[in-house]
């Protein structure tokens, strides 16, 4: 078995918080699992849930209350680690006295190019990320989502073998969301892994080989996106068109909603041959009958709703 | 080394120039033109010694409000931009950030001193027609202003790895105005020969750096020389006092959790 990309072992950080700053709070408690070499691997969890404090960890810009991480088998305390791994900060900002051109440039003399290969790459990432128009721009004349791009051309710049991004897609418009998952994807060809985190579950649920929940700091799984909410349909969705005149059945005009002239309604699974006998009898027209899968989405609300997910949040004392 | 510390230097450097830092010339410019017209008219045989003073003490002084105000801001505004963050991603140390940031101010308080210096000389052209022997030695007290630049610069730096630009600035410019008074608040101690006031004042003479060495404006002013032995004192004394505050800086940024 070959060297995991990333491996996280028993991360665990304690925020200090009060105007003392005497007391603690457990951002992130006892983490543990590994993103394989070749993965794109899903980051989820809802806001606070500690995604952020992880990468920052693993970037070295944070440093743990205990546990270890390392990347391709490099401690992340080893700065020749970061040769190897990309990062895009959440909500990037960069110099904003600089052209973006100038940025990539400064970020490249980091890597040992020489002067005539730092100017083809960044030449070439700046069209990768849709900002051949924008090089000689300055950064404060940037928007939030030319930024974001900026970032993720900082971030891959280098061909690293590890890339980390949080959140990629936020700030950007539907053309950039597409533009990133191709770029996730092209990275991925590439034999390079990728990690990110995201909101966006149907991005999720496209890109990734595997995904890790994270709530209130702990994990609450890791796998194939499908394994991670059962596939099976848990109840079936009927839209139809009442006929003017005719009451529908008390059972399913509870359950109904309508939308302008159409009606909704969600029905058990081994419910749905009854109603549908139903609505024959007042003569509805139906329009369509599909499952509902749970999703990613369904898990995530879930998750959120359940008390685990807040333990997070509770203080702890030093 | 330099792969990573030198392109940090050369980005500070480039922020200095693109913030207008450099506009202070102007303002250096015109007081030089004003002071020299104004001398030149008068004529009393002391254009020299006025314009050499207020030369010197302006180009100590611009720099000064430089090095304090743009070295708080150094580290505290790559950590409050977040711009430090996908810098440190890149395969730099930390304290190779910090001596990056450094260099960087410290190259821009020289190109500024060195235009200030060409300012000084024209105007010592204009009200005395030529340079004399002893003007060499300005060149020296000219050197000793960088020094305390660098001195100042590093202080600010420190203080700003732990605390805010507010704090830093009042730490630093305690630390210089004490620096700047250091033999007399020695002198006062040793006066008072009160115990408790002589541990107070020995620790601070011993602790602050002692700036006024660093001040040869007065020497050359009146075409005085300086020994050469304080050449080499000061040199060896800024470069001890600087390698410790980068080293206790990086220490405590090193390990310090970016918000
Ligand atoms: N510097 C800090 N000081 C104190 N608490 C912090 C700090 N950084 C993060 N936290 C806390 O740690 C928890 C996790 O934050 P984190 O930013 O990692 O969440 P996240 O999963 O990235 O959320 P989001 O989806 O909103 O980006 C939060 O409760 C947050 O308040
Ligand atoms: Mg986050």
């Amino acid at each position: 078995m070959s060297t995991p990309a990333i491996e996280i072992l028993g991360l665990t950080k304690d925020f200090p918080v009060g105007f003392w700053r005497k007391r603690m709070r457990r951002s992130l408690d006892n983490l543990t699992f590994q993103v394989e070499e070749g993965e794109v691997f899903g980051f989820l969890g809802p806001n606070g849930a500690g995604k952020t404090t992880t990468m920052k960890l693993l970037m070295g810009l944070i440093f743990p209350t205990s546990g270890t991480a390392r990347v391709r088998g490099r401690s992340i305390d080893d700065v020749q680690m970061h040769r190897e791994i990309g990062y895009l900060p959440e909500q990037p900002y960069f110099y904003d006295y600089l052209t973006a051109r100038e940025l990539l440039d400064y970020y490249a003399r980091f890597s040992n190019y020489s002067k005539a290969e730092r100017r083809e790459r960044v030449g070439r990432f700046l069209e990768r990320v849709g900002l051949a128009a924008a090089g000689n721009v300055q950064l404060r004349k940037f928007s939030k989502g030319m930024l974001q791009r900026a970032g993720i051309a900082q971030a891959i710049l280098h061909d690293p073998a590890v890339v980390i991004l949080d959140e990629p897609m936020s700030g950007l418009d539907p053309v950039g969301r597409r533009e990133v998952r191709d770029i996730i994807l092209d990275l991925k060809k590439q034999g390079r892994t990728v990690f990110f985190s995201t909101h966006i579950l149907s991005d999720a649920e496209m890109l990734c080989d595997r995904v890790a929940v994270l709530a209130g700091g702990k994990l609450q799984g890791v796998g194939a996106p499908g394994e991670i909410v059962s596939m099976k349909a848990h109840a079936m969705e009927i839209l139809f068109e009442a006929r003017e005149g005719r009451a529908l059945p008390a059972a399913l005009a509870k359950n109904a909603t309508r939308i302008g002239g159409r009606c909704r309604v969600e029905v058990p699974e081994e419910a749905l041959y009854g109603a549908l006998e139903q609505l024959r009898n007042c003569e509805a027209r139906i329009l369509s009958v599909s499952p509902v899968h749970p999703t990613l989405e369904d898990y995530f609300f879930r998750l959120v709703g359940s008390p685990a997910t807040s333990r997070g949040l509770e203080e702890i004392s030093r | 080394m330099n792969a990573t510390v030198g392109p940090v230097a050369i980005n500070t450097f480039r922020e200095a120039v693109r913030d207008r830092v450099l506009y202070n010339l102007v303002l250096f410019a015109l007081l030089m033109i004003g002071a020299a017209i104004l001398v030149g008219e008068i004529s009393i045989g002391i254009e020299r010694l006025v314009i050499i003073n207020l030369g010197l003490s302006a180009i100590s002084i611009f720099g000064l409000v430089m090095a304090i105000f743009i070295g708080v801001g150094l580290v505290y505004k790559e950590i409050e931009k977040r711009t430090l963050y996908s810098l440190l991603a890149k395969p730099i140390r930390r304290w190779q950030f910090l001596v990056g940031k450094f260099a960087g101010l410290l190259l821009t308080l020289g190109v500024n001193t060195i235009f200030m210096t060409l300012g000084l000389a024209a105007a010592l052209v204009y009200v005395g027609g030529h340079f004399v022997r002893s003007d060499a030695s300005i060149l020296v007290a000219i050197y000793f202003i960088l020094l305390e630049f660098a001195l100042v610069t590093a202080l600010a730096m420190f203080f700003s790895c732990f605390s805010s630009p507010m704090l830093s600035t009042l730490f630093t410019l305690g630390i210089y105005i004490t620096g700047v008074f250091a033999d007399d608040i020695h002198g006062i101690g040793e006066f008072t020969k009160n115990p408790a006031v002589l541990a107070i004042t020995r620790t601070l003479y011993y602790l602050v750096p002692n700036f006024h060495n660093f001040n040869a404006i007065d020497t050359v002013a009146h075409g005085g020389a300086i020994p050469f032995s304080l050449v080499w004192q000061n040199t060896l004394y800024a470069a001890l006092y600087i390698a410790l505050l980068l080293v206790a800086g990086s220490a405590v940024f090193s390990g310090r959790n970016l918000k």
